[in-house]
């Protein structure tokens, strides 16, 4: 008996788990930036997790998987980080418990990096 | 053991699905259904990955990229648009 499948169903268990949490803080969140944080953060993690334990059980896919895994964790942050700079832009209202917001000066202009 | 694990993942990742799209059907504003969009797609990525192991074709793979590259252009493509429209 290998090791090896095993060890990649379990590591693609944790990145399913890992999924489940990062959809289940989508939904449960206070605003729109929180969900951005959670919605990005931990599926990635998820979705790396997911695709190491693949390629754990068929190693021959290795080259391609990494492929994969380099696009998400290059495209991911980017498309983040656009879609928080325009709600922020467009006035999306933050939480209550906010505690502080250092673009408070910029809101509703231009925010141009 | 592993084929097991495999399909509690799918199974998981499935229900996964679900939760993020209720948070896309009940909005509130386009930005959060941007955002259910990007989860969606990046759970569907791995739902792909599983996809293909189960038929073991390492072609599947291809359609993750192109359907991420596909859903990271749309999000940006979309985000601008509502920065400044088109």
């Amino acid at each position: 008996m290998e090791i090896q499948p095993i060890v990649g169903g379990i590591v693609t268990l944790m990145g399913a788990l890992f999924l489940l949490l990062g959809a289940v803080g989508v939904l449960r969140m206070p605003d729109s930036y929180n969900r951005i944080q959670t919605g990005t953060k931990a599926t990635t993690l998820g979705t790396l997790l997911f695709l190491v334990g693949i390629g754990l059980y068929n190693p021959i896919w290795f080259p391609k998987l990494i492929v994969l895994i380099l696009f998400i964790i290059f495209t991911n942050p980017v498309s983040s980080h656009v879609l928080a700079r325009s709600a922020y832009s467009i006035g999306i209202k933050l939480t209550e418990a906010t505690v502080v917001d250092k673009l408070k000066d910029t809101r509703g202009e231009e925010i141009d990096a | 053991m592993a084929d097991t694990l495999f399909l509690i993942s799918g199974v998981i990742a499935v229900l996964a699905l679900f939760v993020a799209a209720f948070r896309f059907f009940r909005g509130p504003t386009a930005v959060d259904r941007v955002i259910a969009f990007d989860v969606l797609t990046i759970i569907s990525i791995s739902l792909i990955a599983i996809i293909a192991h189960s038929a073991q074709r390492v072609i599947y793979l291809d359609v993750a990229v192109v359907y991420g590259l596909l859903s990271f252009l749309g999000v940006i493509i979309v985000a601008k648009y509502l920065e400044r429209g088109l």
